[in-house]
C-alpha cells in the first residue's frame, strides 16, 4: 500500500456498504477512524508503510453497522462516497463520513489481505 | 462656585462675540452657513462663523476680512498672538500690536517668591552678623565647633541657592486664573517660617544680648536646615507628584474632531490645562478653517425643506411637533447628496495628487540647478568663472521655476494662507544650507504640521480661555469635563482614571518548552 509520489496509487480494493444506524439525533457507522495528513503517520500501527497518511479504521463497535457490514479493524479506506480519502486531513474524513443528509456510505477500502489473496489466486492460475 | 467672575479679565472675548454678532450675521445673510454653538450655563455665547474675522494666525480666510472688526472690538489685555501672513491684514494687525501694553501681571507672582526667596536666603547670615555688629565684645568667644558649624552653614546656603536657581528662577510659561494652591501654600510656609524664626530671634536674642554665639550660629544651621527641607516639600509637591499617570485625558478639537489621548498624574484642573495647551502645541495638526466645510453644492440642496402649516385653532406648543415633522420629512425624502459628497471628494483628491506630482518634480528639477561649492574648487578654472552665491541668493535663484507649482498646491490643499511668499524662501534657505533633498524641503508643505510650526514668536503669549463646571483649582477626577476656548475652536478635555492593573505572576522553566508531533486522533463516525 505505499506509493510514489507522482504515480497513480494502485490498489486491491473491496466496495463495504453501510447503513448508517439512527441513534437518537446522530447516525452512526459504529466504527473509529485514524491517520490523515495533518497526523502524524508514524503512530499508525496498521499501515505497512509508516509514511503512508491515510485513513485507517482503528475500532469497530461491536454490533454495529460497520461490523455487519464486514468492515475491519485495520482497514484502509481509500474512498466515500466517491470521495477521495487518500489525501485528506482527519477531519475532513471525518465530515465526509458523517454527513447528515446522507444515511448510507460506500466506502472502497484496502488491506493487506486483500493483496494476499489475489496474489495467491493469481499464483494458483497462472495464465495462459 | 461661579465661574464666571474670572473671566472678567478676559471680557474682550464676550464683548467681541456679542457686539459683532448682528455686524456678522448682516455678512452672512447670503452665505446660507451658520453655525450656532450655544451655551452651556455659565459659558458665553460663541457664534462660530466660517468668516470670521481674522485676528489669529490660526484662523486665516483672506477673502472673508472684516474690516470693520477694529470698531466693534475693546481693546484685549495684551495677551494675544496677532499675525497674519496675508498681506492686505498685516498692516491691521501691526496697528493692534502697538496698542496693547505688554502685561506686567505675569510677573508678580515670581517677583514675590524672588522676594520672599531672597528673604529667606539671608535671613540666616543676619543672625549671625547681627550680634557681631551689635555687641562684640560681649560675646563669648566659640572655637572650633562654631568654625564646623560656619563651613556646614556655607554650603548649605550654596546647595540652597543652586537648587533655588535651578527649579525655581525659571521665566513662567503660563498665567492662571485662580492662584496656584501649592505655590501659595509654599510660599506661606516660607514665610511663616522665617517670621516665626526672626520673631523668636529678636524675642530671645536681640532683645537680652544674649551671650552665647554658639546657641546662635546652631539657631542658623537650624533655619536652613529647615529651609532644605521646605526645599524638599517643594520639590516633591511641584514637579514630582504628578509625574506618576493616574488619568487619561482624551482632548478633542471641537471645529475637525482631532483628537489625541494623554496620560497625565494628579494635577489641578488649571495645571491640567496649561499641561494639555504644551502638547497641544506640538501634537495637533494646525487648525485650518478653510478644510471644514462641505462644498456648498452638496448642502444648498439641503436647505429646502417644507413648511408645515397648521390649520388648528390652539398654536400653543405645535413647535416641536412641527419641527419633528420636518425632518421626518427630510429623511423620508430620499436625497443623494451622499452620492455627491463622495465624488467631490474623490475628484478632490485626484486634483491634488496632480498638483502634489507637478510640485514635486518641480521641486526637484529646481534643486538640480545649485549645488554646493567646496572650498578646494573655489580657486579653480577661470575660463568659467561662477558667480558664487549665499544662501539667500541660491534660494532665490531657484524659487522662480517652482513658485508657480508650489502656489498651486498650496491652494487646491487650502494652505496659502500659512505659507507666504517669504516663509517659503527662508525655508528654501533654510533647506539649501543644512544640504536637504527636495522631500525634505517638501516635507513642510506636504504634511499639515503642528501648529507650533507656523507661530511666529512673540512675547505676548496666547490667550485660552478655560471654561468648567467645576472650580478649577479642583483635582482632577474621573468623569470632569473641562474646555479651552480659543475665538474659533475649542478643545474639549475629558477625563477618565486609568485602569488599576492587577499583574499576576507566572513562571516558565526554560526547560520546559517541549514539542511532540500531534498524536493520532481518533474519531468515532
Amino acid at each position: 500500500m505505499s506509493f510514489v509520489p507522482g504515480q497513480p496509487v494502485t490498489a486491491v480494493v473491496q466496495r463495504i456498504e453501510i447503513q448508517k444506524l439512527r441513534q437518537g439525533e446522530n447516525l452512526i457507522l459504529g466504527f473509529s477512524i485514524g491517520g490523515g495528513i495533518d497526523q502524524d503517520p508514524g503512530q499508525n500501527p496498521f499501515s505497512e508503510d509508516k509514511t503512508d497518511k491515510g485513513i485507517y479504521v482503528t475500532r469497530i463497535t461491536p454490533g454495529g453497522p460497520a461490523e455487519v457490514a464486514d468492515l475491519r479493524i485495520g482497514d484502509k479506506i481509500m474512498q466515500v462516497n466517491g470521495w477521495d480519502m487518500t489525501m485528506v486531513t482527519h477531519d475532513q474524513a471525518r465530515k465526509k463520513l458523517t454527513k447528515k443528509k446522507e444515511d448510507v456510505v460506500r466506502l472502497l477500502i484496502t488491506r493487506k489481505s486483500l493483496e494476499q489473496a489475489v496474489n495467491q489466486s493469481k499464483g494458483k492460475y497462472p495464465r495462459p | 462656585m461661579d465661574n464666571e467672575s474670572q473671566y472678567s479679565g478676559y471680557s474682550y472675548k464676550s464683548s467681541h462675540s456679542r457686539s459683532s454678532r448682528k455686524h456678522r450675521d448682516r455678512r452672512d445673510r447670503h452665505r446660507s452657513k451658520s453655525r450656532d454653538s450655544s451655551s452651556r450655563g455659565d459659558k458665553s455665547v460663541t457664534i462660530q462663523t466660517p468668516g470670521e474675522p481674522l485676528l489669529d494666525a490660526e484662523s486665516t480666510r483672506g477673502d472673508e476680512r472684516d474690516d470693520n472688526w477694529g470698531e466693534t472690538t475693546t481693546v484685549v489685555t495684551g495677551t494675544s498672538e496677532h499675525s497674519i501672513s496675508n498681506e492686505d491684514l498685516t498692516r491691521l494687525t501691526k496697528d493692534l500690536e502697538e496698542t496693547t501694553p505688554l502685561e506686567c501681571k505675569r510677573f508678580i507672582g515670581p517677583a514675590l517668591g524672588g522676594c520672599l526667596s531672597f528673604f529667606a536666603l539671608v535671613t540666616p547670615l543676619a543672625f549671625l552678623i547681627l550680634p557681631q555688629v551689635l555687641w562684640r565684645d560681649a560675646l563669648e568667644s566659640c572655637g572650633t565647633p562654631c568654625e564646623g558649624l560656619y563651613v556646614s552653614l556655607a554650603f548649605k546656603l550654596l546647595v540652597l541657592l543652586i537648587s533655588s536657581w535651578a527649579l525655581f528662577l525659571r521665566p513662567p510659561h503660563a498665567t492662571f486664573p485662580r492662584f496656584f494652591v501649592f505655590r501659595c501654600l509654599l510660599m506661606v510656609l516660607v514665610f511663616l517660617f522665617v517670621a516665626s524664626y526672626w520673631l523668636f530671634y529678636g524675642v530671645r536674642v536681640l532683645e537680652p544680648r544674649e551671650r552665647d554665639y554658639r546657641g546662635i550660629v546652631e539657631y542658623a544651621a537650624s533655619l536652613v536646615d529647615a529651609l532644605l527641607f521646605i526645599q524638599y516639600l517643594a520639590l516633591v509637591l511641584l514637579e514630582v507628584r504628578h509625574l506618576q499617570p493616574a488619568f487619561c485625558l482624551k482632548v478633542v478639537r471641537s471645529t475637525d474632531g482631532a483628537s489625541k489621548f494623554y496620560n497625565i498624574g494628579h494635577l489641578s484642573i488649571q495645571r491640567a490645562a496649561v499641561w494639555v495647551l504644551d502638547r497641544y502645541y506640538s501634537d495637533f495638526p494646525v487648525y485650518n478653517p478653510a478644510t471644514l466645510n462641505l462644498p456648498k453644492s452638496i448642502l444648498s440642496k439641503k436647505m429646502t425643506g417644507f413648511k408645515v402649516y397648521s390649520l388648528d385653532e390652539n398654536t400653543t406648543n405645535n413647535s416641536t411637533g412641527q419641527s419633528r415633522a420636518m425632518i421626518a420629512a427630510a429623511a423620508r425624502r430620499r436625497d443623494n447628496s451622499h452620492n455627491e459628497y463622495y465624488y467631490e471628494e474623490a475628484e478632490m483628491e485626484r486634483r491634488v495628487r496632480k498638483r502634489k506630482a507637478r510640485l514635486v518634480v518641480a521641486v526637484e528639477e529646481a534643486f538640480t540647478h545649485i549645488k554646493r561649492l567646496h572650498e578646494d574648487e573655489a580657486a579653480s578654472s577661470p575660463k568659467h568663472p561662477r558667480e558664487v552665491m549665499d544662501p539667500r541668493e541660491a534660494a532665490q535663484a531657484i524659487f522662480a521655476p517652482m513658485a508657480r507649482a508650489m502656489q498651486k498646491y498650496l491652494r487646491t490643499t487650502r494652505q496659502q494662507g500659512f505659507h507666504s511668499m517669504e516663509s517659503i524662501l527662508t525655508h528654501l534657505q533654510f533647506c539649501i544650507t543644512h544640504n536637504m533633498t527636495p522631500k525634505a524641503f517638501l516635507e513642510r508643505y506636504l504634511t499639515s504640521g503642528p501648529t507650533m510650526q507656523y507661530q511666529q514668536q512673540n512675547g505676548r503669549g496666547r490667550q485660552w480661555t478655560l471654561v468648567s463646571e467645576e472650580p478649577v483649582t479642583s483635582a482632577l477626577r474621573q468623569g470632569l469635563v473641562f474646555s479651552l476656548r480659543r475665538l474659533d475652536f475649542s478643545l474639549v478635555v475629558t477625563v477618565t482614571p486609568l485602569p488599576f492593573l492587577r499583574l499576576g505572576e507566572e513562571f516558565i522553566d526554560p526547560k520546559s518548552h517541549k514539542f511532540v508531533m500531534r498524536l493520532q486522533s481518533e474519531t468515532s463516525v
